[in-house]
């Protein structure tokens, strides 16, 4: 066997392959679902903490601050061990999912909240009299005039981070999470080879290379002159 | 005397520290057009933006078309339509066309149907000579015609007052022509006005009456004619000739 073969045995083992597809497949369905419900609950609670955030009222957005900040620093990782590990003692067992999801959802809504008020801070104050002055409530004014263009702002960072973040739905493998990378090692672990971990790794290209695309061209189309 | 549509009485504006406006008092009839001048920081712009406020006065009582406007069971929002007010930064939405700048007010506040808010949108782009530019966004029009369009969208809600804040100070002296046409033919059509600018040929030929203010507080009023030419306040001699000058 010369080494060209044994390289070929050893990563893409046709066999071991046929055999842990089925697990990879699970596994992609799995980090599919908890990606889309990270950014769909991330995104969505970063948007209303930053709406909370513009009706300026003080005590409540120190509180929106500290959250914010917490949940920046803190790795992912942390907080998702904290939650699995740490929240049984206080009562509450969540799933190695919801543990996940929750704390890839916190960080993703921390970083989206501040992109969002980056946004909505970076529109001119003259949108905000000129609409007032015509009668719009605040609540309108920042519905039909400032988010609209707080948003096209936001679109490059808010997609960066967006990705990066659900690509954390990797770090649920730690609480024994049966994502593709959890189904991959467990694979490698039974079958002593490690082509389960390629079938992984393209499983994630796969997923996240037309996301990265999309963003791509989601910047570009947004990009945008006044 | 008739009724003034705008009582503005015992103004006081602090920023801070900053004393802006120290008991102002204004009174402008219906159909008048009031020229507000005066040196920068003098609170001209403050005054103007009191009236509708987009600034909180600090003290003082404001009437508008018989609205107490600083009475916490006014319906701010209601109260302003009958304001309209045009920046110097023209700050229209960039997002918009030019029909659309107009309209969202129509929609949103006077609660106008589509088709409607269109006819009259459309119908006001018209008075300002841009009909045909209806479906620009406002990074494709010129600053004159971005000023006009501003004024569009706040005559569309048929204010009883226009507030002007310095509306061509920012426009290249090519441009303002346009916009004073539109602010007399307005002027013409019996719009109660106040202007804040330092247009004084426009002040000369069409204001009714024109207010000279320093240091937060009217210091003379009186007829174009009397301010310009025999002002009776060291002060206001002194700013009229600066402003001469250039």
């Amino acid at each position: 066997m010369n080494s060209w073969n044994r390289f070929v045995e050893t990563f893409f083992n046709a066999k071991v392959m046929a055999k842990y597809l089925p697990d990879i497949l699970y596994g992609t369905v799995v980090t599919i679902e908890l990606a889309v419900l990270v950014v769909l609950a991330g995104l969505a609670a970063g948007l209303v903490l930053a709406l909370v955030r513009s009706l300026a009222i003080r005590p409540l957005n120190w509180l929106i601050i500290f959250v914010v900040d917490l949940f920046r620093s803190l790795p992912p990782l942390v907080i998702i061990v904290l939650l699995y590990f740490g929240l049984p003692s206080a009562g509450w067992s969540p799933s190695s999912f919801v543990s996940t999801w929750l704390s890839l959802a916190l960080v993703l809504m921390a970083f989206a909240e501040e992109i969002f008020w980056a946004g909505i801070t970076s529109v001119a104050k003259g949108q905000w009299e000129a609409a007032r002055s015509t009668g719009l409530s605040f609540g309108q004014t920042l519905i039909y005039v400032v988010l609209p263009q707080a948003l096209r702002l936001t679109i490059a960072p808010l997609t960066n981070r967006t990705i990066a973040i659900t690509k954390g739905t990797a770090l649920g493998t730690v609480v024994a999470l049966h994502e593709i990378l959890g189904m991959a090692s467990s694979a490698v672990s039974n079958s002593y080879n490690p082509s389960p971990l390629m079938m992984g790794a393209a499983a994630y290209i796969v997923l996240f290379l037309p996301v990265v695309v999309a963003a791509r061209w989601i910047e570009t189309r947004f990009a945008w002159k006044r | 005397m008739a009724y003034p549509i705008v009582a503005a009485h015992g103004i006081h504006k602090h920023f801070g520290q900053l004393h802006v406006l120290k008991g102002v008092d204004l009174e402008v009839e219906e159909r008048e057009l009031v020229f507000v001048i005066g040196p920068s920081g003098s609170g001209k712009s403050t005054l103007l933006r009191c009236l509708n406020r987009l600034e909180e006065p600090s003290s003082g009582s404001i009437t508008v078309a018989g609205i107490d406007m600083l009475s916490p069971r006014t319906d701010i929002n209601h109260a302003r339509q009958h304001i309209g007010m045009v920046f110097q930064s023209f700050n229209l939405y960039p997002h918009m066309t030019a029909l659309g700048n107009v309209m969202l007010a129509l929609r949103k506040v006077a609660g106008k149907s589509r088709s409607e808010a269109e006819d009259i949108a459309q119908a006001a782009l018209e008075r300002v000579g841009l009909a045909d530019r209806a479906h620009h966004r406002p990074a494709e029009l010129s600053g004159g015609q971005q000023q006009r369009v501003a004024i569009a969208r706040a005559i569309a809600l048929e204010p009883r007052v226009m507030l002007f804040d310095e509306p061509t100070s920012a426009l290249d002296p090519e441009l303002v022509g346009s916009v004073l046409a539109v602010m007399r033919s307005l002027r013409e059509s019996g719009m109660t006005m106040i202007v804040v600018s330092h247009e004084m040929g426009f002040a000369r030929a069409a204001a009714d009456r024109v207010v000279f203010m320093d240091h937060g507080l009217i210091v003379e009023q009186g007829p174009p004619a009397q301010i310009f030419e025999t002002p009776a306040h060291e002060r206001t001699r002194a700013f009229i000739g600066q402003i001469r000058q250039h």
